[in-house]
């Protein structure tokens, strides 16, 4: 009993070894492609339209009614204990360093990650992997490193339209159904304004941004058996891809803000 | 009659331009390739037949480099590609053209970009010379005005001759095709087999192609190699094979339900 549960824990242990080693060594490929990736701008150019532009009205939309809810929920545990005032404080500070790089990864995790493990993964199950490389196209060069740019690039750009936007929305909110003015909550918003938050967040969007494609795309290569192995990759990238977002997040908030 | 050619690493074979040593390859535990020696000659058409599942397709990706053998080599020109590195790996697939079962034109690319990565990716040519030869390379495979096309407007056969021009846009001294007809009704499969012999009888390349269809066997092949249990059995001219007293042969190349491969006669070395 205790040898078969020490061999399946080995077992498992083995496994999470190999599958970290093997993700480790394609984002290190991955990444020492990037100085050859203004060699095929375009490639990077796509995936950046595909990525960034094509996402940024679902992340608007969420980020409004992200604003607008953090502004409901503060102003409710506010009531009668502190002044309305520093709700545009908290609300500020809960977006920039927090909701808004956070919750436009998840976004885009669900929407850009899955869409890379299933654009390779049904290159790879079609074949068109190997195409490349029989054509002597390196595909982590050729596939893999302009969608790392690219979401290294894009995911701070649409975490700054999301903090706006969500900002924006909590002001709505606050205007028309919690009673303050715009002078006040704009007021809160600069009250404790400090770039270092800013810039922390938008430091947290751009490692989510790596996590993003380069998962999407270690699941897109390894996928194997058809659409259902397709639909496999997608599943299990945009899990690993929201898993790593949360633990990163805490991670780096611990290093800036702790 | 020519019995499955057998090598020693060392032995030299002047006319040979890929030869295939003692191959060795396990999928998932179970071993495909059992011990497979094969010599290809230089200006030669090799098909190789088998069943599915045989491994026929792990042999071809073991030629070009997609697949790494458990052990046994792989010598183009004399360079034992399981032993060398990926950059020149790469220089050696440049020699190379290879035309899938399912073509593995990419999708978001036209025809004019799938026939001309190569050109774009490996050359300096200005544009308006790879788009004239992309166009030479699609009318030598009987397209015309489909350059501006996605490869999901095409039909099975139009994706396969692409995948052929794409091939053979580098002029490319070995072709490798696998299940060039399948899944092909029989004129646009014949439509292929007649693209491949012009190929080879006009641009002199080498061609091993993978398949279990014996019309377009005997129609393009100069030999035809037989891979049975992980390894070539017989390996001889159409004609030859056609008289070979193999039972194993016989009832593959006539298509027979009943006789020793289904029997479970798993000697490849009958015969």
């Amino acid at each position: 009993m205790i040898k078969q549960v020490v061999r399946v824990f080995g077992e498992k242990a083995m496994f999470f070894l190999h599958e970290a080693g093997s993700y480790s060594l394609l984002t290190i490929r991955t990444i020492a492609a990037i100085p050859l990736v203004f060699r095929r701008f375009r490639l990077t150019s796509e995936q950046m339209l595909m990525m960034g532009v094509a996402s940024l009205p679902l992340v608007l939309f969420t980020s409004v009614f992200t604003g607008a809810v953090s502004a409901v929920q503060a102003a409710y545990q506010f009531r009668g204990y502190v002044p309305m005032r520093y709700l545009g404080t908290a609300v500020g500070k809960a977006v920039i360093i927090e909701l808004g790089p956070v919750l436009t990864a998840l976004v885009v995790a669900g929407r850009v990650g899955a869409a890379i493990a299933a654009e390779l993964g049904t290159m790879k199950v079609t074949e068109q992997v190997d195409a490349l490389e029989t054509l002597a196209l390196d595909p982590v060069k050729y596939l893999a490193t302009p969608r790392l740019v690219s979401g290294l690039v894009m995911l701070p750009v649409l975490t700054i339209f999301s903090n706006f936007v969500a900002i924006l929305g909590a002001l709505f909110v606050s205007i028309f159904f919690i009673d303050i003015t715009a002078y006040t909550f704009l007021n809160g918003v600069k009250l404790f304004f400090d770039l270092k938050d800013l810039f922390g967040g938008l430091l947290k969007s751009f490692f989510f941004g790596g996590i993003i494609a380069t998962v999407g795309c270690y699941h897109g290569f390894r996928t194997y058996g058809g659409a259902e192995g397709v639909g496999l990759s997608t599943t299990r990238a945009v899990v690993l891809a929201s898993v790593l977002i949360l633990i990163s997040d805490y991670i780096i908030a611990s290093i800036l803000f702790g | 009659m020519i019995q499955a050619t057998t090598l020693n690493a060392g032995q030299a074979v002047a006319e040979s331009a890929i030869r295939i040593v003692n191959l060795h390859k396990r999928l998932n535990g179970k071993p495909v390739l059992n011990g497979v020696d094969l010599v290809i000659n230089r200006g030669e058409t090799l098909t190789i037949i088998g069943r599915s599942g045989e491994g026929k397709s792990v042999l071809l990706k073991h030629i070009i480099g997609l697949m790494k053998p458990d052990s046994g080599s792989v010598y183009i020109d004399g360079i034992d590609i399981t032993r060398i590195s990926n950059k020149e790996l790469a220089e050696v697939r440049r020699r190379f053209g290879m035309l899938f079962q399912g073509a593995a034109l990419f999708d978001s690319m036209t025809v004019d970009e799938n026939v001309g990565i190569g050109l774009r990716e490996h050359t300096d040519m200005a544009e308006e010379k790879i788009r004239a030869i992309v166009k030479e390379k699609l009318a030598q495979v009987g397209l015309f005005n489909v350059e501006t096309v996605k490869p999901a407007e095409l039909s099975g056969g139009m994706k396969k001759r692409v995948g052929l021009a794409r091939a053979i846009a580098m002029d490319p001294e070995i072709v490798l095709y696998d299940e060039p007809t399948t899944g092909l009704d029989p004129i646009n499969a014949d439509a292929i087999n007649n693209l491949i012999l012009h190929l080879k009888n006009s641009l002199k390349i080498t061609s091993i192609a993978v398949t279990h269809d014996m019309v377009s066997a005997y129609k393009i092949s100069d030999r035809i190699a037989m891979l049975y249990g992980g390894r070539i059995i017989y390996s001889g001219t159409p004609e030859e094979i056609r008289n070979c007293d193999n039972p194993i042969v016989q009832q593959f190349i006539n298509g027979q339900a009943r006789g020793p491969i289904t029997d479970g006669d798993n000697n490849p070395g009958n015969g």
